[in-house]
Parts: structure tokens; sequence; C-alpha cells
């Protein structure tokens, strides 16, 4: 029972990483996804990964699996038919939400709104009321709701929210609600906002909670169904699913709160890319993770991702912890446009999407892409294929981008170039968000791609933005399964707790945190963590009174009680000054406090690469044409199986592997580290000596 | 005198050609700085009307002053005229005087920031925010008072000053101001958060300029501008007719039991120009509710319109000012003479959009948008609660979305950009109140092929001795529907006491006292509808219905009739064509009156209020002496 199996199921592939925990030795494979029941090629891959590692599938102990089930469940509008209690008075509570409209002044002229999770028809209200101290102003009129929940039945609910006014500040309703609905709607799951997420700020809540109805049904019987191939073939396994927030679920636990797992995809490959370039020693990282439609960014700051406490997927932003992604809709299939009136060009947020794709595919697409471009420019060469066997056309390609280089009056190659620096610049806004706009540097952090095309313009940002070095991992496809297989188990426990500081006192804060500590370490105790390798840490979020935001801040327990509560508003006026330039002589608030328990992760290396000389060209496989700003050059084309630790590699180059192309500009050096990573810097990079 | 401006590098700037894909470049850095602007102000503010409502507006300008990237139109130049004194390296201007500054801003609740941005000795761009203080002083918290008759009785107000010099804050002169408000700790913190977030913008700035070279960033920014102004000839051309459109609509009353104001605007094109002239808008008013509307600003609200209707997709900047010409006779209820008093200037501001769409829409009425961008209702609420703490609401609601030819209106939504609602559990745990109702008003929302948006019904259970001020209109007119939609509903006001009586309020009122128990219901007005309402699919009546946003008495003005939950087919089909043969072909615009002597007869028994009085005027003119000296700032 000594192996770990990192699943990462995305639209188009499934891979898996299977890792000898003894020996930190691993083994990948790909196997096609199964969008209907992705199971169905988890279970493929399973068996493939074992017989290449020679194992049978029962010395696997640990199945750590980031999902997208919960994702693709919002996004096409496919979750359950959701009932929803509130209180009297506040049945529209999600028909006028924030009262948002987005897209500036003007923006309602165009602006059509979705529909609801939990449509109007199907929410009632429960006549009763709690204050915003939690005393029950008006006690629960039990007789009609019972009456409107039978009408609920008869409408053939699959999932019932219950979020009640003031909730997070007294709960009693709620769970007295979902007594009476076990009586009225057996079998129906129900999900209280009370404990969903127990924050203030009604509408966040219900519609947090709502989301975890939605997403409920599907979720639950995938892992269970997951759960149940499982142990079919490999026998008792741990099943974990990967949360947004980059820690563990229990498939228990998954199955409740669902909507924890909004962000499951994208934070496994977040946690391994965090795995790799930690082991390569850089701890502060931009993550860059470029797919077909859309690219994911992150930080990481000291080795731990940042946090929000939000979560948004399509158009629904649910209060749900996740790693900081964001998406911006540049991605391979992005595609180029010139509007008539400004004739200014644009890339994406359209996308030509797997099917047809890129006109270079050959499959009948016709619109000019990003692949286009870069086909065009000779970053994708034709040796390469895509995937294995994906043959690209340079002729399609070109005619696409010719579209764009009449509408601007440009050559086919000038376009192209076009396409791929707005591109790079659309990628960039969205790395400022996670950086600058947090007050970090870029400058101070390295740069990691992965995604099929990241590579392709890790370069290139990295320029833009003054990270180096650009790392580009070996596999960049499998980083999510690698990802999902070396994380730690975790769980937190949060309330919210509305006090001044000088309506508390250092004592009360650690005995609150203690207790919220007590019900995290509970969920890993019941999972067999041993108490000895757990890790506690807590946080408060404060802010000034009066103020709306919330920084959270790492709290010391022994700088506390010392300090009292100066340890906490000391480092809090220098984070509001780090990010905002001026700090306030104004009394503190707490917002909520929150304990975090962590398991202890895999402590395994990834096995170094045979060392080699400084010229690579032992790798080398070719030469090919390419346009770099604007500028013709010949590039040396590497295979990077044949890399070998301690290469350099001189700009112009493109390496090619299975799943990925990357692409070293002029005046740059792609150094190969021992353990397979490129690191791209500017020559004469202190990097580079 | 206009200001000078101290460079120590006196090198001109050289503008070279640069290639189009840098300006895209350039222009998503600059709104990305932008939206970096709004960001700091949010998260770090605490009047609830700019941290939670986001009541604020950024602002980013080249070196002319002209905006390249923001919402509301550049008052640069013109400051620089009025401004006596020097512009150097490190100064802030603070302002919040509307005739200062020609309108920029429209009452000084708004605190105005400018700043300039200095790159290697040399002004490289400007950065500007202006956001709503919760209190600025005066007669009444929230410094809104309905029945000011001149702008001193508003609060505190600031000519431009420098705020801050060479980097250092002038303690003694904000130490004034906020002694003037009632909530100083506030105004504090917010006019922090706006110098923040204008120096995040000039970092930004002279980031972007050291990247690309300062000569290219120059450049750059005005090839945007040129950009933008190619764009909008375009579309001016397209879209604005030669003949003239006439449209004019209402603010219902002044608070003082006058009204309605007329606002009356025509529209044309003279070659590449299109000429907006105001002329036939009624005079000043004697109370607060005049607008001082800019008329750079002006038209960018226009251009915005233009560009949100036809062609979303273009970046909109100051580049196609001189396309518009607009002209506002002075003293009127648009351009009225210091010191007419301006804080209530919000309803005027939110009727001057719906003039905007009725005019626009006059040419291609397929693109037409019915009214309901009506206003901006405040409810305010103050006093002492048990512990002797002074505390003071200030809060913003919302209205019905007008239906559009691309859809519903939704319902309860803001028009205001990127303005959002205080959660409820917010203000229960901050303010002695209980929302005791927050939905939208069945049936409120104008019908139409696209239904107008439902406005709003909040339920206010006081819970101390207080004082409450309500600012709303659209309660005498109604919000108009377009292309055969119905209006939307008016609003309303009531006040039911704990003792069992009910008051209606008037739609403008100041220092109701309320006492613990007492309930007030407070219902905005819906959006009115778009397209003819019989030709809305009956299945989505039927939605609605099912929903609780149309009752089924509701239905049967789309025609449709229902039988338990579901559309009777042959019913509706047969009522529809009675309606169609009753009502004839659909008007262009139905205002949901005949004319206002009609609308005033039935006033009382339909809103509960005595009909406002024909407004008296006060004409003036300002003397050419006079006028001299209020462009001298400190001299006036």
């Amino acid at each position: 029972m000594s192996y770990r199996l990192g699943i990462d199921v995305g639209g188009t592939f499934t891979d898996l990483l299977l890792v000898d925990e003894k020996s930190g030795r691993t083994w990948s494979a790909k196997v096609p996804s199964t969008p209907k029941d992705q199971s169905v090629g988890v279970l493929a891959g399973l068996m493939r990964v074992c017989r290449q590692a020679g194992i049978a599938p029962s010395a696997i102990g640990h199945v750590m699996h980031g999902t997208t089930v919960a994702t693709n469940t919002v996004l096409t509008s496919s979750g359950a038919k959701v009932g929803l209690v509130t209180t009297r008075g506040y049945r529209q509570v999600l028909q006028i939400a924030r009262s948002y409209v987005p897209g500036g002044l003007g923006g309602w002229v165009i602006y059509n709104k979705s529909l609801p999770m939990a449509p109007l028809a199907l929410t009632i209200e429960a006549d009763e009321r709690v204050d915003a101290r939690g005393e029950i102003v008006r006690p629960l009129d039990e007789g009609a709701l019972r009456a409107s929940l039978a009408k609920l039945k008869s409408a053939k609910i699959e999932a019932l929210t219950v979020s009640l006014i003031n909730a997070f500040a007294n709960d009693a309703h709620e769970r007295r609600i979902r007594e009476i609905a076990a009586d009225v709607l057996p079998r129906v799951p129900v999900s209280l906002s009370s404990e969903v997420v127990p924050e203030m700020q009604e509408y966040e809540r219900t519609v947090t909670t709502v989301a975890n109805s939605y997403v409920r049904p599907v979720v639950q019987r995938y892992v269970n169904s997951l759960g149940k191939k499982l142990a079919s073939k490999a026998g008792e396994v741990k099943l974990h699913i990967l949360r947004s927030d980059g820690g563990l679920a229990s498939a228990a636990s998954a199955e409740e709160y669902p909507v924890n797992l909004l962000m499951s995809g994208p934070a496994g490959g977040v946690t391994g890319a965090l795995w790799v370039a930690l082991q390569a020693g850089f701890p502060n990282l931009l993550t860059v993770d470029v797919g077909g439609t859309s690219t994911d960014v992150a930080l990481i700051m000291d080795g731990v991702p940042r946090l929000r406490r939000e979560t948004t997927v399509g158009d629904v932003t649910v209060r749900a912890s996740s790693v900081d992604i964001r998406s911006v809709g540049a991605g391979g299939g992005s595609i180029a446009h010139v509007p008539d009136l400004t004739k200014a060009l644009r890339v994406g947020p359209q996308s030509a999407g797997a099917d047809p794709g890129p006109a270079a595919y050959g499959r009948g697409g016709t619109e000019p892409t990003v692949t286009d471009a870069n086909v065009v420019l000779g970053y994708l060469p034709p040796m390469q294929r895509l995937g294995g066997d994906l043959e690209l056309d340079r002729a399609l390609a070109a005619r696409a981008v010719g579209k764009v280089a009449a509408a601007l009056g440009k050559s086919v190659e000038d376009a192209a170039q076009g396409i791929y620096d707005i591109v790079n610049e659309n990628m960039v806004g969205a790395l400022r968000l996670v950086s600058v706009e947090q007050g970090h540097d870029p400058r101070d952090y390295a740069l990691i791609a992965f995604g099929g095309a990241g590579p392709l313009h890790a370069n290139a940002l990295s320029r833009l933005l003054g990270s180096w070095p650009a790392i580009i991992p070996p596999g960049p496809g499998v980083l999510c399964a690698l990802g999902d297989a070396t994380t730690a188990l975790r769980d937190e426990s949060a309330r919210t707790y509305i006090r001044k500081f000088s309506e508390t006192s250092a004592k009360e804060i650690t005995g609150i945190l203690e207790q919220l500590a007590k019900t995290a370490a509970a969920a890993l105790e019941h999972e067999k963590v041993p108490a000895q390798e757990m890790r506690r840490s807590f946080q408060v979020d404060v802010r000034y009174h009066g103020q709306g935001l919330r920084l959270t801040i790492d709290v010391d327990a022994k700088d506390l009680a010392k300090r009292g509560l100066k340890a906490i508003s000391d480092p809090f006026d220098a984070e509001h000054k780090r990010l905002f330039t001026f700090a306030l002589p104004l009394e503190h608030e707490f917002v909520a406090l929150r304990a975090v328990v962590q398991g202890r992760g895999i402590t395994v290396k990834r096995p170094a690469i045979p060392r080699g000389s400084r010229d690579p060209k032992a790798a080398a496989v070719g030469r090919q044409a390419v346009t770099i700003d604007h500028r013709k050059a010949q590039a040396t084309v590497y295979d990077r199986a044949k890399l070998r630790a301690g290469n350099r590699i001189k700009g112009p180059a493109i390496v090619i592997e299975m799943d990925s192309t990357t692409v070293v500009l002029p005046k740059h050096t792609g150094l190969v580290d021992k353990l397979g990573n490129i690191l791209i810097y500017p020559d004469g990079h202190k990097g580079l000596r | 005198m206009p200001a000078r401006i101290v460079q120590k590098n006196r090198r001109p700037f050289r503008k070279l050609k640069v290639d189009s894909v840098t300006i895209d470049i350039i222009e998503s850095a600059l709104r990305n700085a932008r939206f970096e602007m709004d960001t700091v102000l949010f998260r770090t503010a605490m009047s609830p009307g700019i941290r939670e409502q986001h009541d604020e507006f950024p602002l980013i300008a080249n070196l002319e002053g002209k905006m390249v990237v923001g919402q509301f139109g550049s008052f640069i130049h013109g400051f620089l005229q009025g401004y006596d004194g020097t512009v150097e390296e490190g100064d802030v201007f603070l302002t919040n005087d509307p005739y200062s500054c020609n309108g920029a801003i429209s009452h000084i609740n708004d605190w105005l920031m400018l700043m300039p941005v200095y790159k290697d000795g040399r002004v490289i761009a400007w950065a500007a925010m202006f956001g709503h203080m919760t209190d600025v002083g005066g007669k009444v918290p929230g410094s809104l008072p309905t029945d000011a008759r001149t702008f001193y009785e508003e609060g505190v107000a600031v000519p431009p000053v420098k705020i801050i010099r060479g980097g250092k804050l002038q303690d003694d002169v904000l130490k004034i101001i906020l002694h003037n408000c009632r909530l100083p700790t506030w105004n504090y913190s917010d006019f922090h958060a706006i110098v923040a977030a204008l120096r995040t913008a000039a970092i930004r700035c002279v980031d972007l300029s050291r990247r690309f070279g300062d000569d290219v960033f120059y450049s750059a920014m005005d090839a945007m501008l040129e950009r933008n102004k190619r764009a909008m000839r375009e579309l001016i051309r397209r879209t604005v007719p030669e003949k003239k459109q006439h449209f004019e609509d209402y603010v219902c009353d002044d608070g003082m039991n006058m009204g309605p104001y007329r606002i009356a605007c025509a529209m044309w094109r003279e070659g590449d120009t299109c000429i907006f002239d105001f002329a036939g808008t009624d005079p000043q008013s004697i109370s607060s509710i005049n607008f001082l509307l800019n008329e750079e600003m002006f038209k960018m609200f226009a251009g915005v319109y233009m560009i949100m209707v036809f062609d979303p997709q273009i970046l909109f900047n100051d580049g196609f000012y001189d396309l518009m010409e607009v002209r506002i006779p002075e003293g009127t209820l648009l351009k009225p003479l210091k010191p007419a008093a301006l804080s209530c200037r919000t309803h005027a501001l939110g009727r001057i959009f719906d003039v905007l769409g009725g005019l626009l829409g006059q040419g291609n009425p397929a693109f037409m948008c019915a009214a309901g961008f009506s206003d901006s209702p405040h409810f305010m609420y103050s006093g002492y609660d048990k512990n002797g703490e002074w505390y003071q609401l200030y809060q913003i609601g919302f209205g019905g979305i007008p239906g559009k030819p691309f859809g519903d209106g939704p319902d309860g939504h803001s028009l205001w950009p990127s303005f959002t609602n205080v959660p409820n559990e917010f203000l229960e745990s901050y303010f002695p109140l209980r929302i005791d109702t927050y939905e939208t008003i069945t049936d409120s929302g104008g019908p139409g092929k696209f239904r107008g948006g439902n406005g709003i019904r909040i339920g206010y259970r006081i819970l101390e001795p207080g004082e409450v001020s309500i600012h709303d209109d659209r309660w005498l007119t109604y919000p108009w529907g377009v292309n055969g939609g119905l209006p939307g509903s008016r609003s309303r006001k009531l006040l039911k006491r704990a003792d069992g009586s009910e008051q209606v309020l008037p739609s403008k009122t100041d220092r109701v006292k309320v006492e613990p128990g007492d309930l007030l219901v407070y219902e905005t007005w819906g959006g009115g509808g778009c397209g003819d309402p019989l030709e809305r699919e009956p299945a989505m009546v039927a939605f609605d219905v099912d929903a609780g946003l149309v009752s089924v008495e509701g239905a049967r003005r789309y025609g449709v009739v229902l039988k338990n939950g579901r559309v009777d087919a042959a019913a509706t089909q047969a009522l529809r064509a009675e309606m169609a043969t009753r009502r004839g072909a659909p008007a262009l615009f139905d205002r949901g009156f005949r004319d206002i002597a009609e609308l005033k007869g039935r006033c009382k028994a339909e809103t509960g209020l005595e009909p406002p009085a024909a407004p008296q005027f006060q004409a003036r003119t300002r003397s050419r002496r006079r006028a001299a000296a209020e462009a001298r700032p400190g001299r006036a």
C-alpha cells in the first residue's frame, strides 16, 4: 500500500500519475477522457499505469483526484432541480442579487441576466426571523412550512437549500427546517447556509449554498460511482478529491460540500507547478496554464498559493475559498478579429474550441486563432504532432491569418506577430491581477508555464513581466495529475466574528481559534491522519472598523500570547500599507476567525535526469524558419527527451515533446536543470552563471 | 490667470508613428490601470456609498488633460484655465465645488481629486477620481437638503486647493474641512483611499512610459483618442439623422411642492457634427434639484450610449469630443447660476439618460430602449442610539431596468455603472433597523415584448428614534415604454406607524421623525416596456407568473389568459385580437398620460399626494462683472 495515484480529468485527455511513496519514482499515462461517465476513462488509465509500473492495483493506497465535474455542471447548466427556503420577505434574494449590472455606463443596454440556479417558482418563504445578533425575533411557523415544503415535493425537487436571514449568527431555524424536510422530503439532500458558508451577506451565502445543492446530486453520483469502481479493482483505497483551495477533501466531504470543488481541476495545476518549482528552488512563482480557450494564472509566495475567499465559474461567483486563479479568455483556440469601426486587432474571447479548432488542424476551421499564428510564425513546426498524431497544416493557418492581415493591411507574418503579441498582453493582464494589483512585483517571481500551449508563450510573458526564469517542467501536460498526487490532506474551520479590538481580547481570540482547530482536526482524524502529523495554523480576517474589505492575517499563537492584539494589528497595518500605500490611525475590527489543519504531504522527490555537456547538439533534430519580433531567423529544433542536465539551449530555439512545444527567444538561453526543467533566462542574467 | 505647470524637464514630446499593436497594448494596460484604481478605492473606503455601492468615478488623461480611459469625461483643461497657481510634482488637488470646475462634479458630496503624473521632471499624464462622501456637513445629515435655496446651505465647499503639496499633506486644510463633516473618520479614510488610487494610476503610467519610451507613450495616447474619433465619426454618420429629433421629459417635483420641471433637447447632425440643444428646458429651480451639467460629460454620456447600442466593442475616451456640440442655455435647470443649490441633482442627472434614450432611438426605432434610468433613490436615516452614539446611513436604491431590444430589463438592478446594493445583513449589523421585506414589486415592470424590470419594495423596520430623509422621483410621471411597450409603475413611500396610522410620504423629504416599531415601505419605479406586449411569447408570460414577477391579472396586460397556471391558447388569441383592435397601431412612446393637467387631475386619487403646483422661477442672468469674478476662485 505504498503507491499514490493522481488523476486529472480534462476535456480531451485523462492524465494519471502514479507515485511510489518510498522511491519517489513516477509513472504517467494519458488516456482519452470519457465525458459521459468520466470514471470509465479513469479506470482504463488506472489499469494502464499499473501495468506500466508492474504493480497490482491493490498496491494503491490513496487516490487523489482533481475533477471538473462540478465546474462543468455549472457551465452547462445541467445541475439539479433545486428548491430554496428563505426568510419571509426575501424570496427574491437571488433575483435581485447584488443589483449589479456589468459593463460600465450603459452596460444595461446589452446585459441579459441569467436565471438563478434555484428558480423563483421553487423558492418558498419560512415565517421566522432572527436578528443580526442571533436573537430570535419571531419563532418558526412549522405548520406553514410543512405545507410549503409539500408543494416543493410535488414539484419533484432534487435538492433543497435553506438560507435564512442572519443564519450566520444563529442556525437554530435552519437546522429545524432540515429536520422537517427530512420528514416531508425524505432522500432529498438538504444544504444549510449556516453550514456551507456561515458568513454575513445574505445573497452571497444563499447563492453559494444553492450552488452546493445544484451540483450536489451530480457530484454525489460521480464520486460514488468512482469510489465503487476503484474498490472493485483496487480494493480498499482512500479516495480524495482536490478542493478549489488546493486542499484535499474526503469523498464524503466532497459529496456533502461540492461547492468547494468548483476549481478542483485548475487547483491541481497550481499545486503540481508548486511541487515542481519548489524542488527546482523557486518558492516564488507565477503559474500560467494555457489551454484551448482560456489561460489560468495564479501567484505563489514563499511556497504558498494565494487564496481568495470566492470562486467564479462562468457568471456564478460563490463564497468558497479557492486558489486565487484568474482566467482570461485567451488560449490556443482564441480567435483574432479586426472590428470594422476601430480597425483595432483583438484576440478572443471567442474561441474555435476543440471543434472545429484552429484552421491548422485541418478540421474545417477557417477563423484565425492563436495556434494558427504560432504555426505561421514557425513556433509549431511541421514535425510537431500535437498529442502525438495531429498534423498541422501551415497553408491553412496562413490562409486564416491572412484575413486579419488583409484587414490590417499587413503581411501574414506581421499579422501573426500581432496576434501573438496581443494574446500575450491579455495573459499579462491576468498576471497583473494576481501580482501588481495585490502589491507583488512580478520581477520578484519566477514564471512556470504548463498546459499544452503555455511553453509557447512562457519566454515572451517572462520578458514582458521581468519574471525570471521562465520554467518549463517536463511533461507540462501531466502537471495537474502530479499536483493531485502530491497534495496533503487539509481542512479548515471558520466563523464570522465581528468585533472591534477594544471589545475582545487576545485570550478570547485564542480560545475560539483553538476550538475551530479542534473541529478542523476532527475531519482529518476521520481520514486516519495521525495527530502528530497534523500541522495547525490560524488566520484572522481584519479591517479598520468601518471598512468593507477584509485582509487575511496569519496569526502566530506565541506572538499573540506575548504581545496581545498588537500581534495582529501591526501586521495588518503593514499589509494595508503594502497593498494600498497608506495605513490609518483607526480602530481595528475582526471579521472572521479561521483555523487550518493540514496533514503531511508526500515527501518524495522527482528523480534526476542524466547529466550532459553544455552543448545540447545531441538533442538537435532539425532547423526551422521562424519569425520573432518581426524578424526572420532560423531556430534549432530539439527533442526534449534527448536533453540532458546542464545543456544550454541558445535562442532562437524550439523544443518539442509529445504534449507541448517550448519557444526560446533570441538573446535568451534555456538551461536544463538536474530534474529536466528548462529554465529560460535572458543572456547575461545571473541565473545563467 | 491659468495654472502654471512647473516642469524641470522642458524637452518637448515627439509625436511618433506608433505601431497599431503597441497602441492596443498600451490601451489595455491603461484600461487595467483604471480598474485597479476602482479596486484600491472599493477595498479601502469607508462610506458605504463608495465601498459597497461604488459611487465613484476614475479617469486617466493624457498630458493635455484629455480623458483616455475613464467614465466622466475630462474637466482638466477647464480646471487648469481656472486655477490661479502652480502645478508641481507631488501635488494633489481637491475640490468639491461644481461651480469651480464647470460641473465636472455636480454636487459637493462628490470629492474630486486630481494629480499630475510626472516622470523625469515632465508631466506625462493626469489621474483623477471622485467619490460620493456620506456627509459633507450643511443643514441636514447626508448633506442633500431638499429645501436648500442656495449652495451655501449644503455643506462645506472646497474650491480647487492643493491638498498635497510636493508630496506633503496640508494637514491644516484637511482639518478644517473634516471639522465641518458629521462623519469625519469616513471622509478622512475615503480621502486617503482616493489618493492611493491616484498613486496607483500614476505608477502604472510611469511604468508604461518607461517600458515603451515617453514619446511612444505620449503618441499612443494620442492615437487612442484619434482611433476613437474615427470610430465615433462613422457611428454618428450612420446613426444620427440630419433631421432634428426632439424629446422632452420631466423631473416630477422640486421637494417644495412645485413641478414638474421640463428637460427638453433636440438632436441633429450637421456634416460630421452631432448637435444637442437643450433650448426649451425650464429655468433653474429655487430648490436644490438643479443639475450643473458639464458639456463634455454630456458628450461622454451620449457617446457611451451610442457605443452601447450600436457597437459595444469601441473603447470610449475624449477623442470624439470635437464631433459633438452641446448647447445648454444659461440660467436653466441644467446650467444654473451660482449660488443656486445643487445637492439634489440626482433626479435631473438620471432623467438626462432617459432623454438621451428618447433622442437616440428616434432615428433608429429598432434599437430603442424604454425609460427607467429615472433616478437614484436615496434613503437616509440618522440619530443617536441607546448608547448615545451617532449613527448615519446613506443608501442608494434601484428600480427596474428598462426593457430593451436585446431582452428584458432585470428586476431591481442598477443602471449606474458598477453600483451594487448594500447587504441587508450588513445594514442590520451596523444600523438600528431591520429589513422586513426585500423584494421586487409584482407587475411594476412595464409590459412589452421585452418586459421592463420590476421596481423594489424595501420594508425598513425602525429600531431607534431618529430622522429619515428620502430622495426619489418618478412618483408622478412614469418611466415610458417604447414601440408599443407600456410604462413602468411609479414609485411610492408609505410610513406605517407603530400605532397603526399610515402616511404617504412625499418622494423628496427631510427630517421625517421616526420611532421604534415604525415601518417605512420604500417602493421604487419599474422599467418601461419595450416592443408590443401582445408579441411576447405567452410561455414567457406564464413563466413570470409562475415566478411571481407578474400576476395572473397582470398577464392580461400582455393579452395572455392563464387558467390553473397554464396558458389558455384560445382565450389568449381572442384577447390579443381584441386588444390589438382596441389599441390600433402601437405608439412610438407611451408616457402613461395625455398632458400634465390630466396627470395632475388624477394625482391625489392615485398617489395619495396633492399634485405639485406649477413651478415659480426666479429668472436670473449673470452680469459680465460677476462672470469674470466667478472665473477666479477665491474672489467670487
